[in-house]
């Protein structure tokens, strides 16, 4: 449990692996627009919570940033229009997840500009915590680093709970992605003005933002954005996976510890990625609503990769061609390689939570025998909650799963994905660790049905 | 514009994996060990060579035979059956009886690990548990020791070596009457401290021309060797480093004790077996603890038993049965040292 301090003051946590970072190719190119497809689709689900309840009818005229669906409770947000056209149709479409899910279709005009008209400037200044809140909502805005889970709803901490400090993430710990770094570099006042908004909303004295060391021209363009602000202070840390893990990043910025099966506001804290920042400071004075991100689009199967803007609904086979996908490539992973899943369809739409998509070609297939474990340790000395993977690992393999979760806390494993990386027996350590989490989950509803009965 | 590939494949994250692989950690030990091998032969000659040939030929084919007879397919190929016979022919006399050796090899491999399941799954060292073995059933043969730099070590077999399966050596005083170097005794060092009370040169022990087991003497060469294993980070450092240094406090207190009867604590570290155990063989990834913490306890627990076996015991070096009891209990110093777990109170 070390936080130590490198000659270039870049603070870290002790474990965690250094996988080749791969963003070279996308991390000097200015964020660019793709342009509309022929059909967005909309899913009514792109965040944690309930899903949107439409307010649009089949073959209705939509102004892009308009509403075309509203939150479907607390734990949820509206959809808008990501560009101005008709509503084709509201029928199930495919999902990331491997399901279909109720979207809206929603075809643009072939004219439809990218230019946003809708909405109403107000002051934020003027607004009570309560106001903001609810104007976060309203904006759509949901962890644009990857969770996808609605901003308010972090800014009403639960009864008791106090936040004083915000955490603002830009580490972009998985390799390959440059998004964060695009956002930090190019829009670093917007970053700055939502960070602003939350503090106000929760009421917290200080902001610290945490960037990677590798990315020095974003640290530069943030701490020019911060003068005049004493509140918010940016804080280098050490470019390291999982550096950008929420409960990581609030041991390293604040020296507290989550406690198991806990929130962030359980130790004083709130965490925000960056560009889920700099959407809110932009769109909330507007009064507008979350149409669009940044994704970056890489790998070894693409030609063209680039940080492309792209309209929320973007279908991926869309978006993969304006990249130039190669005919060679294999698979397709929405988000980092460490964490992120593949997908199953090209046909899935982009949505508020994808980060990135990695494009693999054949030639990158590695052939992965599977040897045992030799107990080298390699897991134990990489995961970054101080877990056993290697004991947890032999238990898998006996099927023991109950015992991995009362004695080695296999609950408190995030999926980082560290052990696997490290493993030289090729052991699919946290894919075991997942499937047990599953069964567990399974068997314990099957014994709380059976009590409830 | 190309058409998106009409197949997508199915993976679950991670996507990335390091290049580190279990035949490559093998494979480096066994470049590690290779100069040590050739120091063996180096030091005692052919004798040594046919000793290596033949430890690690009957490591191999034992477990190739009986990989295959598990219906497992060959699993000699990650390298680590390799390492088992190198480690066993380094630990032994350089005349031992060829057949002896092939008996040893086949009982590391056969029941010091493939009984119990093969690589990953063997509770103790494999090599040390075939050396176990020899050392109670052969126990005259196992402390016949050779001299070192014999005239003639390239040009004839230690007389021992050559022993037809299922006798017992010859007597070895009049070949090395005869190939003497300098006065010699037919004793390591340690035998010398332990039942003579005379100190070797340290200069000597170091390097290593001095009588043991084909592999173990030459200090430095070992050290360097391990240090290699260390820097690649294919072995944990903090085993030797544990090992060696509770070896150095525990003999250093017992020299302050009683100079005369205990050796100082430099001529603990060169002599006998120790380096060769610390770095190569109290390594060994599977029998040793994985917890940070207890990878110290484990270190310097052997490096304690080996002091007081040597000091206290009737025998001469403790080396191996330090590590084996190390072995035995790593499972137990893992279950009491699991780390701490981030956010179960730890820490505030």
């Amino acid at each position: 449990m070390t936080i130590s301090w490198f000659g270039n003051s870049s603070r870290t946590f002790g474990r965690g692996v250094h996988p080749p970072e791969h963003k070279e190719q996308t991390a000097g190119l200015p964020i660019r627009r793709l342009p509309f497809p022929p059909l967005l689709i909309v899913p009514l689900s792109q965040h944690t919570g309930a899903p949107a309840v439409p307010i649009v009818r089949e073959r209705q005229e939509v102004v892009r940033g308009e509403p075309i669906a509203r939150a479907g409770g607390f734990v949820s947000v509206p959809m808008h229009a990501p560009a101005t056209g008709v509503i084709d149709r509201i029928a199930p479409a495919p999902s990331v997840k491997g399901d279909l899910a109720l979207a809206i279709f929603l075809k643009p005009y072939p004219s439809a500009s990218q230019e946003i008209l809708y909405g109403a400037p107000r002051d934020i200044e003027k607004m009570s915590p309560d106001e903001l809140i609810q104007a976060v909502q309203d904006t759509g805005v949901v962890g644009l680093g990857g969770a996808a889970f609605p901003t308010h709803v972090k800014l009403k901490p639960p009864e008791g709970r106090r936040i004083d400090a915000v955490i603002v993430n830009g580490c972009e710990c998985e390799p390959y992605l440059t998004t964060d770094h695009r956002v930090m570099a190019e829009q670093p006042a917007e970053v700055i003005h939502g960070a602003r908004i939350v503090m106000k909303a929760l009421g917290a004295e200080r902001t610290i933002i945490g960037v990677e060391d590798n990315k020095p021209d974003a640290i530069a363009a943030l701490e020019r954005a911060v003068q005049g602000f004493d509140a918010i202070t940016v804080q280098r840390v050490q470019a390291r996976y999982p550096q950008g893990a929420e409960k990581i990043l609030i041991q390293v910025l604040l020296d507290r510890q989550v406690p198991s099966g806990g929130l962030p506001a359980d130790v004083g804290a709130a965490v925000f990625n960056v560009a889920t920042l700099a959407q809110l400071g932009e769109l909330l004075p507007r009064r507008q609503g979350l149409i669009e991100r940044v994704v970056t689009i890489t790998g070894p199967g693409v030609d063209k990769p680039g940080n492309y803007m792209a309209a929320l609904g973007t279908p991926l086979r869309w978006a993969l061609e304006q990249a130039a996908i190669r005919h060679d490539a294999s698979s397709v992973i929405l988000g980092g390689p460490m964490m992120g899943p593949a997908v199953a369809s090209l046909d899935v739409p982009l949505t508020k939570g994808v980060t990135g998509v990695l494009v693999f070609s054949r030639e990158d297939k590695q052939a992965s025998r599977v040897y045992p474990c030799i107990r080298c340790a390699a897991c134990v000395a990489a995961c970054p909650l101080h877990l056993n993977p290697s004991r947890l690992g032999l238990l898998a393999l006996k099927e023991r799963y109950e015992e991995m979760e009362l004695d080695f806390h296999l609950k408190d494993c995030f999926e980082c994905g560290c052990c696997s990386y490290v493993c030289p027996s090729r052991i699919p350590l946290v894919q075991y660790f997942r499937l047990a989490k599953q069964v567990n989950r399974e068997r314990k509803g099957k014994t709380d049905a059976g009590r409830g009965a | 514009m190309p058409a998106a590939a009409p197949e997508v494949e199915l993976r679950s994250s991670p996507h990335l994996h390091t290049r580190r692989s279990v035949a490559m950690i093998m494979r480096h030990v066994i470049y590690a060990l290779l100069p040590v091998a050739a120091a063996a032969v180096w030091f005692f000659g052919i004798s040594a060579l046919a000793s290596l040939v033949t430890a690690v030929g009957v490591c191999v084919a034992t477990e190739n035979f009986l990989s295959r007879l598990a219906g497992r397919g060959s699993t000699v190929g990650d390298g680590s059956v390799v390492i088992t016979g190198i480690l066993l022919a380094l630990t032994l006399p350089p005349g031992f009886p060829l057949w002896m050796t092939a008996v040893g090899a086949f009982v590391s491999v056969a029941l010091g690990k493939m009984l119990f399941g093969g690589l990953g799954a063997n509770a103790f060292n494999p090599a040390l548990v075939g050396r176990a073995f020899l050392q109670a059933a052969f126990p005259s043969a196992i402390t016949a020791y050779t001299p070192v730099l014999a005239r003639n070590r390239f040009s004839e077999f230690i007389p021992a070596t050559l022993t037809p399966p299922f006798l017992q050596p010859p007597p070895l005083d009049r070949w090395i009457a005869q190939a003497r170097v300098d006065a010699f005794s037919g004793a390591t060092p340690l035998m010398q401290w332990k039942f003579d009370g005379a100190a070797t040169d340290p200069f000597a022990l170091g390097l290593g021309a001095v009588a043991g087991s084909a592999g173990e003497t030459s200090a430095v060469l070992i050290a360097l060797c391990g240090c290699y294993l260390l820097v690649r980070k294919m072995a944990d450092w903090r085993i030797p480093a544990a090992m060696l240094g509770s070896a150095a406090l525990a003999s250093l207190a017992f020299h302050a004790m009683n100079p005369a009867r205990y050796p100082d604590a430099l001529f603990t570290l060169l002599s006998g077996g120790l380096m060769l155990g610390a770095f190569f063989m109290a390594t060994d990834m599977v029998a040793s603890p994985v917890t940070p913490r207890g990878v110290w306890i484990y270190g310097s627990l052997m490096g304690l038993i080996t002091v007081l076996i040597r000091n206290l015991g009737g025998l001469p070096e403790g080396v191996m049965y330090a590590i084996l009891l190390g072995n035995a209990a790593s499972p137990i110093i893992d279950s009491v040292t699991q780390p701490r777990v981030y956010g179960h109170g730890g820490r505030k």
